[in-house]
């Protein structure tokens, strides 16, 4: 039963995913092109199989602080929305990046700006990638490109926010969100016990028991050394997630001429697209970056090497070809320096910067 | 084996479910499937279209620009797709509720009596059936057990006391093409 091949929309696979990962809370709020998740949640009620609770909310933005709340107590906490409604949420995923708490976030994006249309877009890129909301932080940010994936994309994103403590989104489409194909769902995984997330989650807010330290969840600090204490631990969070999960998938690139990059729904039109210039005897091939962020740079710069020239498809102005440009920058090195945190840098800072910078050159 | 089918219509007429029960029949039979809906607000009354592509190799796109082969229920979408058959493609419509019948001359055109089927059926609701059976028969695309199947899955409980009628449908559609 459980590797039954079924045929259902995106948003429904990602319904029935939530509840075999064992998910304990969704909250949401209705929106096109994603209604089915919470539709199809109702329509299962987990709650009365796993325990699951499954709310819909008076509006995103309560949504988001519900997920928030659930998160602090080491829950498996989900909400998902299509792009004006992920506008609202941001507050809260700010906060939740903030308390590194971990939460499945998905965005079935549609066309905006402001409330747009109701059809397929990827025109939330630089949204979800480059922050959304304030302060310096990052999402992991996973692209479905087909229903398999957005099942899939629960487990994922879940199994990585609980061991970064680092919100993640699924950032899909209306295509993969509507599109109806094959998918074999997960088998079914008991909700983890209360025992299990005390000792899977040390720092939950569970309610003291013991006399164990109390936890605190809080994201206000008003001592800017700490702040930037806690600014440089995310930094270095960041940094494992960028060394260690990097995804991307590649066809036809061992030996392309030309390479198109491009994410989600969009890197199935260009596959055919691909096999229909092969046809003609054009060597075209595809990178598809799964996690747009961390975004696969090493990837783009090494197929940069071997290609003429390079063409980013996306449904959009023209987001995450910075990313791809960013990727190819070798002859001039960027270099930054910041602080964090309120603390205001001074020159002779600025000036270490600066002949660190110069020293690696020459050395 | 790859069909790329586009059907297309009003609101209402059962296009989208015509082309899900395809897209079960197609699952039924082992076969890869996408079903991909221009999904809009519109409802009953404004145009409706799906995709759907049945295939024994993986499917890369979802969304096309041509097609092998083309149902068309009304003027607009018949307006909208006759273009986009491919050469030596199928175009199987019901005259019905059309006004310009198609004029290409490198496809394989069947206009279906489909309504009037649906009158001696005593069932309007079966209407989407009769075109899918005209479709099966055209194209040999699935046996008409697999779309049984594929029917008894889409269709909820409640409403199996239907499948005969459905059937009927199917095998008058094939009939009259």
């Amino acid at each position: 039963m459980e590797d039954e091949v079924r045929l259902m929309k995106g948003n429904e696979a990602v319904a029935h995913a939530a509840i075999r990962y064992g998910v304990d809370g969704y909250f949401g709020y209705p929106i096109t092109p994603q209604s089915e998740i919470l539709e199809t949640l109702e329509e299962l009620m987990p709650w009365e199989t796993t325990g699951m609770v499954v709310l819909q909310a008076e509006s995103e933005v309560a949504a988001i602080n519900m997920v928030y709340g659930g998160a602090a107590t080491g829950k498996a906490c989900m909400t998902s929305s299509s792009s004006p409604g992920v506008s609202l949420k941001q507050e809260g995923i700010s906060y939740i990046a903030a308390g590194e708490l971990p939460a499945l976030i998905i965005n079935c994006m549609r066309g905006g700006p402001g409330l747009g249309t109701i059809q397929p877009s990827q025109a939330d890129y630089f949204q979800a990638t480059k922050g959304g909301g304030h302060g310096d932080y990052h999402l992991i940010v996973l692209a479905p490109a087909s229903v398999q994936e957005m099942a899939d994309f629960v487990a994922l994103g879940f199994d990585l926010a609980f061991k970064y403590r680092n919100p993640v989104m699924m950032l899909a489409d209306g295509v993969v969100g509507q599109m109806m194909e094959k998918v074999v769902l997960p088998p079914q995984r008991p909700r983890r016990t209360d025992e299990e997330i005390a000792r899977q989650c040390p720092w939950a807010v569970t309610g003291r028991t013991g006399m164990r330290k109390p936890n605190v969840m809080t994201t206000l600090e008003l001592d800017p050394v700490a702040m930037e204490k806690n600014n440089l631990r995310l930094q270095d969070t960041y940094r494992r997630i960028a060394e260690n999960e990097v995804r991307f998938e590649e066809h036809g690139t061992e030996d392309c001429d030309y390479l198109i990059v491009a994410f989600g729904s969009v890197a199935r039109i260009c596959q055919k697209a691909m096999e229909d210039a092969r046809a003609e005897g054009l060597k075209v091939g595809i990178l598809r970056p799964i996690t747009l962020w961390p975004f696969p740079y090493d990837e783009v710069k090494r197929l940069s090497k071997k290609v003429k020239s390079i063409l980013v498809v996306e449904l959009n102005a023209g987001q995450m070809i910075e990313d791809v440009r960013l990727s190819l920058e070798d002859r001039v090195p960027v270099h930054h320096f910041g602080r964090m945190g309120g603390i205001v840098m001074d020159p002779s800072e600025v000036l270490g910067a600066l002949k660190n910078i110069i020293e690696k050159r020459q050395s | 084996m790859k069909e790329e089918i586009i059907i297309a219509g009003f609101g209402g007429q059962g296009v989208l479910s015509m082309g899900k029960i395809l897209a079960y029949a197609g699952l039924m039979d082992n076969l890869e499937v996408t079903w991909m809906p221009a999904y809009g607000p519109e409802q009953r009354g404004g145009t409706a279209n799906v995709t759907v592509i049945l295939s024994d190799q993986p499917i890369s796109s979802p969304v096309l620009n041509t097609y092998d082969t083309a149902v068309i229920l009304n003027q607009q979408s018949l307006d909208k797709f006759e273009s986009k058959v491919k050469p030596g493609g199928t175009l199987i419509y019901d005259p019905y509720s059309i006004h310009h019948a198609p004029t290409r001359t490198d496809i394989n055109i069947y206009p279906v009596e489909a309504m009037e089927a649906t009158f001696e059926l005593s069932s309007s609701k079966a209407y989407n059936m009769v075109l899918l059976g005209s479709l099966l028969k055209v194209r040999g695309l699935l046996p008409v057990e697999a779309v049984m199947k594929g029917l008894k899955k889409t269709l909820p409980e409640r409403h199996h006391h239907l499948l005969p009628i459905n059937k009927q449908a199917i095998l008058k559609g094939m009939e009259l093409v």
